[in-house]
């Protein structure tokens, strides 16, 4: 821990900055900014998933809003019926893993666009069933009145204690994404991305872990879906159309896919930044986080991570070629001469 | 039986006007490998350019000649300039998403700049029904299906018999190969993206007479010409064609006689089943395996 802070003491600063942020700002909010926040962490978690299935094991899916449905329907339907709400977030990480694991074997056999359509129509599919299946998701008409839990005696029924509860779920969320990228899992996982055949060839079950890629981000999403539902208290099937799926995929690009914190700055450009163009841009605030988005793509196509990281290397090979160039004999230039 | 003449001749226009969006898509895809999920509001956008036409006073015949010109300037050279170019470089993928974005901005440009409201158009063509065979039949439904067989005969005429088509198609083969031989391959390739605007325009003044313009309607339109490329092979001109026929047909059997909650389902499924026995399409040449 120590060794961390002196070797790093600039992302030191930051994480201190940023941990103090997110303790503290919700406390001069007022409801509805802690409302925003807390969609922020909720989608921070989804696109944290599918961050794993795309950034790091190179699986596109267009599904990942899909599961997030699927979880909040779970939490809705069960929790409507007075179940506490850990019962729910057991069902739909069982229930998100399976599913997640069969949209996997699509990807055994297609990649890249095809994969693309693959996974966008089964979100379509899921679509249909949440809007048709009235018996169980009461269809257009919604599922009403979703109690926010209790924990430990307190309600979270106001926005600021929903947004404590929240953030736990993903402080909870980042560590145990953080330590499987950071084991041999998440190499695992990288190595599929960068060269499947080198992968398969260096004895690591490819079949398996394109799997579990899909499992383990679908599960995330639905985790996300869980504490979607208590958060807006009335769900019904068009928020999990296809334009959550686009709009998560956005977050992963947009905020750097494949680093560990693009979908946390993802998400803060796709919830925050347009209710925060709101207040300067009247309706205009999609079109300009639209707008926005493509000229960031076409700037920096590994999204805004991407920039930090491209000036990072260029500053160390510049630092590295200086040295080189004053541990070099100076005879080289006289020779050119 | 006349009920089912009746579908199968609606599900042959709206199948129709699905070929024509998803020729577009494929000629984009072969031409630079450019995934457009904007296709959709790039159809939904045209009927909007007739609206501001027409509401400035213009005459229909006149406002159909602008929406093309216009939208051959913005959809094809605008589009291809401003966000094609920068991305192309980037790779597929990028350049998917950067479409995305560019959907939402089109969805919302309309919505804010002329309104969220669904607008009546009117119709190149006659509405009333004629009796053919003792079935009545909508005379729209049988001019969308001449008007789109027009164009599909006239750009087929274009690919495989001039000069210019056989250089547009040495462009999407083999780009490198096609510059050694001369063609301008720059030039064909933003040829490609204005037909590709000619032909939404055309779907645009052909479908929103039925649909109504609306801001939102590119959604339903562009997933339909996606599912329409990709079952017919959208690496070949008659996969595409296929594909939008067999898509408008089944979905409309599929609403009358399945069920009209889940007629959107039956399209998906027969997709997902394409793609994995078939990834190349009903009618497509086999690419490499991207495995």
């Amino acid at each position: 821990m120590i060794r961390a802070i002196r070797d790093n003491p600039l992302a030191t600063v930051v994480a201190v900055v940023v941990a103090a942020i997110l303790l503290l700002l919700p406390l001069t909010l007022a409801r509805f900014g802690n409302y925003m926040m807390s969609m922020w962490v909720v989608m921070t978690i989804a696109a944290m998933g599918l961050n794993l299935t795309l950034g790091y094991a190179g699986q596109i899916s267009l599904a990942q809003g899909a599961f997030v449905g699927i979880g909040a329907y779970t939490s809705a339907i069960m929790t409507t019926q007075g179940y506490p709400l850990i019962v729910p977030l057991l069902v739909a990480i069982v229930l998100c893993f399976a599913i997640g694991w069969m949209l996997g074997y699509p990807a055994l056999r297609v990649q890249h666009h095809y994969l693309a359509f693959v996974t966008l129509s089964f979100a379509t599919l899921a679509y249909l069933v949440f809007r048709n299946e009235e018996w169980l998701t009461k269809g257009t008409y919604g599922i009403f009145g979703i109690p926010r839990p209790t924990v430990f005696g307190i309600s979270t029924k106001p926005p600021l204690h929903f947004y404590y509860f929240s953030l736990f779920w993903l402080v909870l969320v980042s560590g145990l994404m953080w330590w499987m990228v950071k084991s041999p899992w998440g190499r695992a996982f990288m190595a599929l991305r960068e060269n499947p055949v080198r992968a398969l060839s260096l004895g690591i079950d490819t079949r398996r872990y394109t799997l579990m890629a899909f499992a383990i981000g679908s599960t995330i999403g639905g985790i996300a879906g869980v504490l979607y539902a208590p958060l807006v208290e009335f769900i019904d099937p068009n928020p999990f159309a296809l334009a959550l799926s686009f709009n998560l995929l956005l977050m992963v690009i947009v905020g750097g896919s494949g680093f560990f914190f693009g979908p946390f700055l993802g998400a803060l450009i796709a919830v925050l930044l347009p209710e925060w163009l709101r207040d300067y841009t009247k309706g205009f605030y999609l079109v300009a986080y639209a707008l926005l988005v493509m000229v960031l793509l076409i700037y920096s196509p590994t999204g805004l991570l991407g920039i930090i990281d491209k000036y990072m290397a260029e500053r160390k090979t510049r630092a590295a070629s200086a040295q080189r160039a004053a541990a070099r004999p100076t005879f080289t230039k006289e020779g050119q001469a | 039986m006349s009920n089912f003449i009746n579908l199968v001749i609606a599900g042959l226009a709206t199948g129709a006007i699905y070929a024509i969006i998803a020729i577009g898509f494929a000629l984009l895809w072969q031409a630079s490998q450019t995934i457009n999920f904007a296709q959709g509001e790039f159809v939904m956008l045209p009927a909007f350019f007739a609206l501001i036409a027409m509401n400035m006073g213009l005459p229909f015949w006149m406002a159909i000649i602008i929406t093309l010109v216009l939208s051959a300037i913005i959809l094809g050279a605008v589009f291809k300039r401003l966000l094609v170019d920068p991305m192309l470089k980037h790779g597929v993928l990028p350049l998917a998403m950067a479409t995305m974005a560019l959907a939402l901005f089109i969805k919302e440009s309309v919505k804010d700049l002329y309104s969220a409201e669904a607008y009546p158009f009117p119709s190149m063509l006659p509405s009333t029904t004629v009796n053919i065979l003792g079935t009545n039949v909508s005379l729209q439904h049988i001019g969308i299906i001449v008007v789109a067989l027009g164009a599909l005969a006239a750009l087929t005429f274009l690919l495989d018999k001039t000069s210019l088509g056989r250089q547009m198609q040495a462009t999407a083969q083999n780009p490198t190969v096609a510059r050694i031989l001369g063609i301008p391959v720059e030039r064909m390739i933003m040829l490609t993206f204005v037909i590709n605007a000619v032909l939404v325009a055309l779907a645009s003044l052909l479908v929103t007479p039925i649909y109504l313009a609306k801001f939102s309607s590119g959604e339903t339109l562009g997933l339909a010409a996606f599912i329409a490329a990709i079952i017919g092979g959208f690496n070949q001109l008659r996969g595409a064609i296929v594909g939008g026929f067999l898509l408008g047909v089944i979905d409309n059997l599929a609403a009358g006689y399945i069920s009209a909650q889940y007629r959107g389902a039956v399209p998906l499924f027969i997709l997902i089943a394409v793609i994995l026995f078939r990834p190349h399409g009903l009618a497509g040449r086999r690419e490499e395996r991207t495995v």
